[in-house]
């Protein structure tokens, strides 16, 4: 079973994650999943009456203003890095946090490394399925890298509003 | 200047606890390459042709004397012993190893430096005028605006993996000497008619492969809004700006696409959620970071014409050297002075140990302990006494910074190019060599007056050819080095772009190439004008006729 880095934890993981071109076909009614865009797109009513907890993932390229009416309706919201140097979503989980109150869990998918936790935290994230190949608990220190930030983001006000002589 | 307090130490020593360990991932084959390049980019760590090169970042430029003697310490326990101004106001050591690079950043913030964000695709060192703080010409004093704005792209969480770099500058003075048109976003500060403070924001200017000049998309941003506004240009282009080719994906070319107008909405749409939100700018703040850069202690003195054109009669080198190096400054009695880091035989910006000792002891002595770096790659002591000037100009002869050459043709701004850039299609510091050899008659030197001769070895455009009077970019021709010229750019308020002269030179000839265009000019110019006006009044085809002619 994959572990995943949840609440600056490694947890088990219990949701499924749906591949992009995935159907409605055999989809069990109680597991956990995770759905794609476009399968919620045609199927939005199908999924919201399963018994089983629903979560969406966006690719770097689809917005997050696509679902941004429908934010209830999930419990996870996972966007997915295809590189770990494709910085769209860092914006999107500012927007779904700040600006659409999202307060679900969004979880980075996809070329998720230790060394870019610390700003995905910062920008709203607070899931992270850490790359197969690497260790979470080690993946973890990644979230303690900086003590002190300068800027606003989906944590904090800025440094200029906290600041202490 | 600017000095840290407790936060801004805590954070520059994180850093290095971070990239120690990202270091000793990598050697321990923890981290791939692929992996390691993003992060040791955004800490200025390029692998080069020979050895890694560091890019150290000097924010607008400005060093405090304790910080030269760290770099002078630096370039002698680290290096082989010399420095090279870039031509974005920092600083780079072109032989560290690679294992050594984390105890160099630990030095580093001893002295409240670091190399964060000097490379990569992030935002980097926010660049501005050398002659910040002490121009006769200046409106607004840059420089807190400049580093309020280096301390928000600071690890700035959702702006480190952009489409591409990005790069700003603020320009306060009449006369842009921050040539804020060539970069993704130019703020020019002015006040409007109720005397508030403000920004024009330009953006998409930028050389490299599509060289463009900028297009103001806010014609007057209230200063409490810049952080806003700037993180609302920032995520549009983070969002959509072109990520599946390199060569597009700099700001310009999202611009240009949707056009100006129609991306100043989107800046606006997504500014209407941002403004007045926590990162507004309050009065508090801005008066904390704009008393790190009151006036220093000047005294009440007179300007020192009489005596000065006394010592220029008796000593024509010095009179020279002032006429070039030598700027007016804002409060009587005192100059602006530009030590040359181009005479002849050296690779332009680079300094020695020695030398970077030597300045940090005059900066003490001379100029409040403090000296500038300008894109130009000279230095400068900002706050010298007129009174002093002469005896300042006999320690700079000592110590080989007084060529009075800045702003002439043998001031060439030049990239490292094939010498030690991996990227470089030919070497650019022997041509600058070759020209500088050629035009050694100070006197004709002299006569041809300022002209901006810049050099890049390949179209990354380091070393801002674009944007050069005489522009010169080392090409690759069936594997050989050639060099291509063109002619007109300038990089200041009439910002404009050079225009290609024509087919491409061996490097043997492009001495005698340069030559031939500055005869034209000499020719062809009336009364005092400059390279550039009689270029823009005559046209290249005179130019063209010349150098070409002769090789039929
Ligand atoms: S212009 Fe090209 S050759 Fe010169 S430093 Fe930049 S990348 Fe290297």
């Amino acid at each position: 079973m994959q572990r995943i880095i949840k609440n600056g934890q490694v947890i088990d993981e219990t949701w499924h994650l749906l591949d992009k071109d995935a159907t409605l076909d055999g989809l069990s009614n109680s597991d956990d999943l995770i759905v794609p865009l476009a399968l919620w797109r045609e199927h939005a009513h199908a999924l919201k009456v399963r018994d089983g907890g629903l979560g969406v993932w966006l690719d770097s390229d689809e917005e997050v203003e696509e679902i941004a009416e429908e934010l209830g309706n999930f419990k996870v919201i996972a966007l997915n890095f295809p590189s770990f140097t494709d910085g769209r979503h860092y914006s999107s989980a500012r927007l779904l946090r700040e600006r659409y109150g999202y307060q679900g869990e969004i979880r980075a998918i996809g070329d998720v490394l230790r060394d870019q936790l610390f700003f995905m935290q910062r920008c709203g994230f607070d899931a992270f399925a850490i790359r197969a190949d690497r260790d979470p608990h080690d993946a973890l220190q990644g979230l303690q890298d900086f003590s002190v930030c300068y800027q606003a983001a989906a944590d904090q006000a800025p440094l200029f509003r906290r600041r202490q002589a | 200047m600017y000095v840290y307090d407790q936060y801004d130490q805590h954070i520059i020593e994180d850093r290095v606890r971070q990239f120690r360990d990202q270091t000793r991932r990598y050697l321990a084959g923890e981290l791939s390459e692929e992996e390691f390049r993003p992060l040791r980019l955004q800490n200025g760590l390029y692998v080069q042709r020979y050895a890694p090169m560091l890019r150290v970042a000097v924010p607008y430029g400005l060093l405090s004397s304790r910080q030269l003697r760290k770099l002078a310490q630096i370039a002698r326990d680290y290096d082989k012993g010399y420095a090279h101004i870039s031509t974005r106001q920092n600083v780079q050591f072109n032989w560290p190893e690679l294992e050594d690079v984390p105890e160099i950043l630990a030095e580093l913030a001893t002295a409240q430096m670091h190399a964060i964000q000097t490379s990569g695709n992030c935002i980097r060192n926010t660049t501005t005028d050398q002659f910040a703080g002490v121009a006769h010409d200046e409106l607004v004093d840059p420089r807190p605006w400049c580093e309020i704005i280096r301390q928000w792209s600071t690890f700035h969480p959702e702006f480190a993996f952009l489409p591409r770099k990005f790069k700003i500058a603020v320009n306060g003075a009449v006369s842009d000497r921050a040539a804020i048109e060539v970069h993704d976003i130019g703020l020019e500060a002015v006040r409007n008619g109720t005397g508030e403070l403000g920004f024009r924001v330009s953006v998409g200017g930028g050389l490299g492969r599509t060289p463009i000049v900028g297009s103001f998309i806010n014609e007057f941003l209230p200063w409490q809004h810049l952080l806003t506004y700037l993180d609302a240009v920032l995520r549009v282009y983070n969002r959509y700006g072109r990520r599946d080719n390199k060569f597009k994906a700099r700001i310009k070319i999202l611009v240009k696409a949707l056009t100006p107008e129609v991306f100043a909405e989107r800046v606006n749409a997504e500014w209407a959620h941002l403004k007045d939100g926590p990162s507004t700018l309050t009065e508090a703040e801005v008066e904390r970071i704009s008393r790190c850069f009151v006036d220093p202690a000047y005294q009440a003195l007179e300007d020192q014409d009489a005596t000065l054109a006394r010592l220029d009669a008796e000593h024509p080198g010095f009179a020279r050297w002032r006429a070039r190096n030598v700027v007016a400054h804002k409060k009587p009695g005192y100059a602006a002075v530009t030590l040359s880091l181009k005479p002849t035989g050296t690779a332009p910006g680079d300094i020695t140990d020695k030398q970077l000792d030597a300045l940090a002891e005059l900066a003490d002595r001379y100029s409040f302990g403090e000296v500038r770096n300008s894109h130009e790659q000279n230095i400068i002591l900002a706050d010298v006494e007129q009174a002093r000037l002469f005896e300042l100009w006999g320690e700079l002869r000592e110590l080989g910074f007084a060529t009075p050459n800045v702003g002439l043709l043998t001031d060439i701004i030049c990239c490292p190019g094939g010498d030690y850039c991996s990227l470089a299609n030919a070497k650019s510091i022997p041509i600058a060599e070759a020209i500088q050899r050629r035009f050694d008659d100070l006197d004709y030197l002299f006569d041809i007056g300022e002209l901006d001769l810049n050099i890049s070895g390949c179209m990354n455009a380091c070393g801002h050819h674009h944007v050069g009077h005489i522009g010169i970019l080392g090409v690759d021709k069936k594997g050989a080095e050639f060099y291509q010229v063109s002619l007109g750019g300038s990089a200041s308020r009439d910002a404009s772009l050079g225009q290609i002269l024509g087919p491409s030179f061996a490097q043997e000839e492009m001495a005698e190439v340069i030559e031939k265009i500055v005869t034209v000019y000499v020719e062809k110019r009336v009364e005092d004008e400059r390279f550039i006006d009689t270029f823009r009044r005559i046209g290249i085809e005179p130019f063209k006729e010349r150098v070409y002619a002769a090789n039929h």
